[in-house]
């Protein structure tokens, strides 16, 4: 029925110089109403993401310390290495060229090409299955293997100069006899190994060596080395987490139009391949997101 | 359908014929194939009237609801010592019964009831019931579309809100009640279950409920503001859009702005309540016990809340406006005064409704410097109110004006929101809001700006439009005596409270007895109580009006009854799916030529004369 109403849209003059543009009748921003409509979700979506980006500021910037992204993100699959940021620059790299391939069905879709739009739109899904399979392996090494959950977050980072303590209190040495000192900034992973409890039985807990600062304002103090700020860990599973819903969601939907495409339906519907470009805007949007994302998390 | 109306009758068919839009309706639609029993008819309906009054039914249900749960806790605010064990039939274990027999109002429950007065009224009855109910219902009609741009995603945005409030339904039944800790629900008391009964399951089930009414709220938006931008009918440029059409296009825009916010809020509030984040909690000890939770913040909980809560008042509130905007205009048979500067203080309004959020947390501890800005800004939208109260009052000025209840609640309505408005000024300023805030001074201000004066509008559109959605009179008599009672009542209801809050008498307060300084109030509180229940009960004598007259109102003989200018009037008295049975009528002229030329009316398909000026463009 919506349809109905707009059949004098599709006329073939420019929108810039027509008077009756704004006269009712006719789609303004020569957009179909289902565009118009996916166009609004994204607003809505990007405030979401703005809601949460808005969070993870406000946490950041009232903690001390922050832990260091080069220092965090350092691991690769089957390689034991520290390369920083490489993965993520490879997801991310996936990614964008999943929206290149996005917009060559979208492109073949203009053309009728029914071939083109199922192959292009294939390589797209398979870029966004890489992505969440990439993410999946990211999440599965911090959780797994560097005990990094939404409640806890073993990444730190030292707020001052100063040196490691043995268990009796006296300055630690590291093996080749120099003092075991640490500076401000530096980053460190605490790990975890079984304690025997009171009960009897074994547990997990962190090793949190003792330490005393040597410099600026808590020159003299002694501690133990602390945990990262947990708001780090849930703010990082949270987020990535609710970018990588959005694109499974897109992956799904892609399927579905992928197979609604090589079907034929679209070849034979009047408005075409419109909905392999509603999808696309969602994807792009994704695609957009995840680069504050990684702004956010891995660069700054 | 199948046959065409080939002899035109009348002027309004002659000039839909000749220069109505012709969409091709015929070419696709025989019939609504659709709609062939009741339950697709009148339940799971994808046309946009019907979806309309599904709005507004089941707001009257949630208004109806949450108005008896004021008279609830007004009991007890009122009557601190009288016997509520009849109550108990219908409040269970709320009610507490002594040795001697005298049942008294659990204070956790009561804690409970004004948490739901609150969502129930703000997102129920004055968000869903309001812009709901009269975006639906007019929007398509009165641009001139067969429907909503997408009939069926439009239908999703009622069953969500039906969803919605299901879930907050079933939340009053829990052994633990329904959540407790205020509207707001502010971490830490929404975020632990530990910290109090109504944090349990059932904050849960709030959360659920919200999330649902937020997707309800953006499906309905985006449709809004879709069919408003693509749907228009030939000629409907946006200047001549009624101001009705403005008031709910902005609404829907505030929304899909500003509810996305709170989801992202909600989202995380989940997760400190269920995964044992931090999002919200730092240093909390409840019940002698330090949690282990660290590191997050409150305040970025109410930031968030707020981002949408204050643009969502003006979500209750432009609708009213842009109802009652056309109310004034039609029943002053007096074109609108000022349509252009109405139009861009709505848009003023909007606009600065997003940058003024934290006027509500004055007292949360926020930087007096960034109150500075807020408090400028807050002060500010006086600017535009004002522009749009003088302008209803010029509209009526030295009108003929035809007093019927459609058009006594949009003057009530104007009333209201001047009574209200004035003391905004007052809660904008951060100084005088130390001995405010939280008072019952806010009580007062906001339930009769936005509160009272939103029904009003609601109740000025449900007179007026009753004939378009049901094809029947509301019974006048009642309809006044409905308006005299509740204007007088709410101004009994809420005018003393402005002295009480100004006395420092705290709101939220299961009871104030006990206090030295506030004893000299409780005759005035059983003034108030009393005054809650008189017209408490006109409101039940409008929901019988309202569906006697359903039923068995005076019918409507002509399409168009008050004489108005807008499309909705050009349709058949029941219109189908698909509005109107032939041809769109083409727009000629803007909807508020009234009085003009020695004519009483000229309704929008006209095409304007030799040399006469189009306000249009």
């Amino acid at each position: 029925m919506a349809e109905t109403s707009v059949a004098h849209a599709h006329e073939t003059h420019g929108q810039g110089d027509d008077p009756q543009l704004w006269e009712g009748a006719k789609e303004p921003f020569k957009a179909s109403y289902g565009k118009l409509m996916m166009w609004y979700f994204l607003v809505s979506d990007a405030f979401t993401f703005a809601g949460f980006l808005i969070a993870y500021g406000a946490l950041r910037f009232s903690m001390p310390t922050w832990p260091e992204p080069d220092f965090v993100f350092a691991s690769f699959p089957f390689v034991k290495a520290h390369w920083p940021l490489v993965f993520v620059t490879f997801m991310t790299f996936v990614l964008i060229f999943s929206s290149v391939t996005m917009v060559r069905a979208v492109q073949e879709g203009h053309r009728e090409n029914q071939r083109g739009v199922v192959f292009w739109m294939f390589l797209t899904i398979l870029g966004g299955a890489t992505f969440l399979g990439s993410q999946a392996y990211e999440w599965t090494t911090l959780i797994a293997a560097e005990n990094m959950t939404v409640k806890q977050n073993p990444f730190g980072r030292h707020i001052a100069d100063g040196i490691f303590l043995n268990e009796d209190g006296t300055e630690a040495k590291k093996p080749d006899g120099t003092p075991d000192t640490f500076h401000k900034g530096e980053s460190y992973l605490l790990h975890m190994h079984p304690v025997r409890q009171s009960d009897g039985t074994m547990k997990d807990e962190f090793i949190q060596r003792k330490m005393k600062y040597t410099t600026g304002a808590y020159a003299g103090q002694t501690g133990i080395q602390e945990l990262g700020p947990k708001a780090f860990g849930a703010l990082f599973f949270f987020i990535t987490g609710f970018h990588g819903f959005h694109v499974f969601s897109g992956v799904l939907f892609l399927s579905i139009i992928m197979i609604n495409a090589a079907s034929g339906l679209y070849a034979a519907r009047k408005n075409g391949y419109e909905m392999v470009e509603k999808i696309g805007l969602y994807w792009h949007f994704v695609d957009l997101v995840w680069v504050f994302v990684f702004l956010v998390f891995y660069l700054l | 359908m199948a046959q065409v109306v080939t002899a035109a009758e009348t002027l309004e068919d002659k000039l839909t014929q000749e220069l109505g839009y012709d969409d091709h309706f015929h070419e696709h639609h025989h019939g609504d194939k659709y709609q062939s029993n009741f339950l697709t008819t009148y339940i799971f309906s994808t046309d946009h009237k019907i979806i309309g009054r599904q709005f507004l039914i089941t707001g009257i249900f949630w208004a109806f609801v949450g108005a008896a749960m004021s008279i609830v806790f007004r009991l007890q605010l009122g009557f601190p010592e009288a016997d509520l064990a009849w109550l108990k039939p219908l409040l269970g274990k709320w009610i507490q019964v002594n040795d001697a027999g005298i049942g008294k109002l659990d204070p956790e429950f009561y804690y409970s009831l004004v948490t739901m007065h609150g969502t129930i009224l703000v997102f129920f009855v004055l968000t869903a019931g309001l812009s709901g109910t009269f975006s639906n219902i007019l929007i398509p009609l009165q641009v001139g579309a067969r429907d909503m741009a997408s009939p069926l995603l439009n239908a999703f945005s009622y069953w969500f809100f039906f969803l919605a409030g299901v879930v907050m339904l079933l939340s009053l039944f829990l052994s633990t009640g329904p959540f407790s800790g205020g509207w707001t629900a502010y971490p830490p008391l929404s975020a632990l279950g530990q910290a109090s009964d109504g944090s349990k399951a059932g904050m849960t089930m709030w959360i659920v409920s919200m999330s649902l009414f937020v997707v309800s709220a953006l499906l309905g938006g985006i449709n809004y503001i879709t069919t408003v931008l693509n749907l228009r009918t030939k000629g409907m440029n946006m200047w001549r859009m009624p101001l009705t059409i403005w008031a709910f296009f902005i609404t829907a825009i505030l929304g899909v702005l500003s509810f996305p916010v709170l989801f992202s809020g909600l989202l995380l509030l989940i997760f400190d309540r269920s995964m044992g984040t931090s999002f919200y909690l730092s240093e909390i000890v409840v019940g002698g016990q330090i949690l282990d939770r660290i590191g997050g913040s409150p305040i970025l909980y109410q930031h968030l809340f707020w981002f949408l809560g204050h643009p969502e008042v003006y979500i209750i509130i432009l609708p009213a406006m842009g109802i009652v905007s056309e109310v004034l205009s039609v029943h002053s048979r007096k074109p609108i005064f000022g349509y252009r500067a109405m139009v861009y203080s709505i848009l003023a309004i909007a606009f600065l409704s997003f940058i003024v959020w934290a006027h509500h947390m004055f007292m949360s501890g926020v930087n007096p410097f960034i109150s500075n800005f807020f408090v400028v800004f807050t002060l500010i939208i006086a600017v535009p109110s004002a522009i749009k109260v003088f302008n209803w009052i010029s509209t009526v000025y030295g009108s003929n004006f035809r007093f019927n209840s459609a058009s006594l609640f949009a003057l009530g309505f104007v009333s209201m929101f001047i009574s209200g408005g004035l003391t905004g000024i007052f809660l904008g300023n951060s100084a005088i809001d130390i001995q405010l805030h939280d008072t019952y001074f806010v009580v007062a201000h906001f339930h009769i700006v936005m509160g009272i004066a939103a029904f009003f509008g609601m109740f000025a559109g449900i007179y007026h439009w009753f004939p378009k959605m049901f094809g029947r009179f509301m019974n006048e008599t009642l309809g006044k005596i409905h308006f005299w009672g509740t204007l007088v009542g709410a101004y009994a209801i809420f005018w003393p409270m402005h002295y009480t809050g100004m006395a420092g008498v705290p709101r939220r307060y299961y009871s104030i007895e006990n206090f030295d300084s506030f004893r000299h109030f409780v005759d005035l509180n059983q003034f108030i109580t009393i005054a809650a229940i008189v017209v408490f009960f006109l409101q039940v004598l409008f929901i019988i009006n309202f569906f006697y007259s359903v039923f068995s109102g005076r019918k409507l003989t002509t399409k168009n009854p008050w004489g108005a200018n807008t499309l909705e009037w050009t349709t058949p008295i029941q219109p189908g799916h698909g509005n109107w049975p032939d041809k769109i009528p083409a727009v000629q002229r803007w909807p508020y030529d009234y009085g003009k030329d020695g004519e009483e009316y000229m309704p929008q398909y006209v095409p304007l004369r030799d040399g006469e000026h189009d306000h249009g463009h």
